[in-house]
């Protein structure tokens, strides 16, 4: 039995993506965030696109890209207080902002990607970011109604995939990555490193390569994947 | 810049949160003055740092000519490895703040109320970021404790009777370590506990907002 071969060319890749989709991207900071596809995405100029991402990357760099290019009408994130230039596209209502605790964002795409309609949880109960949300009783218990997450693609950035898709992440560069690999229709993983089938040791296989529908090798790493000079 | 008299109470203050850290510990420092304890921890204590963007056994923070472009933690800071490190997803690092394995978080503060509410998020108006992981660290960690200078800029106290600004958690802090003073969150209200060398209990009230319980002991300083 061969399994498929899934590479492809980058640019075939990623103009598949209209104006008005939703897109997730990998990522905590620097390690895992799929620059390269990015900036093909910037290249492409899909517009009004909703992004879910962890943060907003830093001024100047990944996600920056695309809101310096107008092509984004909402970010769903956690945290974005290292872009500047995204607080104040925010705060001028330039781009509409969902924040999301942390570990509810991971878990609302889980859900998503698992098929399940969305989570329960205590968390943020009586704060500002549960505002709206509807409630249910468990057990006793007043729980938010958090929807799940489902997104149009998912662009990631492995570290080594071999051409079915089966993907390796390495240090804190796995994040979000394996949790959007599976909650998304199309699944578009860049890798710095392309094995043939059976070089990867299936037990240290982190993103089972039948949620990947694209692998495109990176070339070369761009200056964005180096360490940030503060 | 703070002065040099400052500085080195706030020192203190970081060396002194550091010996609560008790060995065995799965332990979260959030970013600001927290990520200092570490340079403060013994090498032999037996502890494992947590850091939400999925690892557990943090060393040391490394400089930039040192650093693993690929590791960094919560605060973008590039740290080292320990022997045993693991990395995790988002998904599953967070299961372990929430799921009752995190021991400790020690957090910073723009205001902790006396009973022990804690607003880190936001300054309407100004600072409007995102919370981050910050309210499920500060939910659901066993023990919350605060670091944070005892009064802002202007001079006015960030240990207050009650919160005015939006709410990361309410009544999570169990401990607040401060420039000036160790205070405990306890069902009666603040206890003064520990003060910086050179100041008196006076002082310390008079630069207080919520009212301080002083214990009729002597009272130990740091």
């Amino acid at each position: 039995m061969k399994l498929p071969n899934k590479t492809t060319i980058i640019d075939k890749a990623i103009v598949q993506i209209p104006d008005g989709a939703t897109v997730m991207l990998g990522g905590f900071g620097v390690p895992g965030t799929p620059f390269t596809l990015i900036e093909e995405l910037v290249q492409h100029g899909a517009k009004n696109l909703t992004i879910i991402k962890n943060d907003a990357n830093e001024t100047g760099m990944g996600v920056d890209h695309l809101l310096e290019n107008g092509q984004v009408k909402k970010l769903v994130s956690t945290h974005i207080g290292l872009n500047t230039h995204a607080v104040d596209l925010m705060n001028s209502g330039k781009i509409e902002v969902e924040f999301c605790p942390q570990g509810i964002l991971a878990e609302r795409i889980r859900a998503g990607g698992a098929g399940l309609q969305g989570i329960l949880t205590d968390i943020a109960i009586g704060t500002d970011l549960q505002d709206g949300k509807s409630r249910v009783e468990i057990k006793g218990k007043i729980c938010i109604v958090e929807p799940a997450l489902r997104a149009d693609f998912a662009l990631l950035h492995a570290d080594t995939a071999d051409h079915f898709g089966n993907l390796a992440y390495v240090a804190t560069a796995r994040n979000f990555n394996p949790l959007m690999a599976m909650a998304a229709e199309t699944v578009i993983a860049e890798t710095e490193h392309l094995v043939p089938v059976g070089a990867l040791n299936p037990n240290h296989i982190h993103t089972p390569g039948p949620f990947v529908d694209q692998v495109v090798l990176l070339e070369k790493l761009s200056e964005a994947y180096n360490v940030v000079q503060r | 810049m703070l002065s040099s008299a400052k500085a080195k109470m706030v020192a203190r203050m970081i060396a002194r949160a550091a010996k609560d850290i008790e060995p065995g510990m799965v332990v979260n420092l959030g970013i600001g003055l927290p990520t200092q304890v570490i340079e403060h921890l013994p090498a032999d204590i037996p502890i494992c740092l947590h850091s939400e963007n999925g690892i557990t056994g943090i060393g040391s923070a490394l400089s930039m000519d040192k650093a693993d472009r690929n590791l960094i933690d919560a605060g973008g800071a590039y740290v080292s490895p320990v022997p045993g490190t693991c990395y995790m997803d988002s998904s599953v690092s967070f299961a372990l703040v929430r799921g009752g394995r995190l021991d400790m978080t020690m957090l910073g503060a723009f205001e902790v109320a006396m009973n022990g509410d804690l607003a880190n998020w936001k300054i309407p108006g100004r600072f409007t970021p995102g919370a981050g992981g910050g309210m499920e660290l500060a939910q659901k960690a066993k023990k919350v404790i605060v670091l944070t200078m005892h009064q802002d800029r202007k001079g006015r106290s960030k240990i207050v009777r009650k919160c005015t600004l939006p709410i990361t958690a309410y009544g999570c802090v169990s401990r607040i370590f401060t420039d000036m003073a160790v205070l405990d969150v306890t069902p009666d209200g603040l206890v003064l506990r520990e003060m910086a060398k050179g100041l008196s209990v006076d002082e310390i009230v008079k630069a207080t907002d919520a009212p301080l319980i002083i214990p009729a002991n002597d009272m130990p300083f740091f």
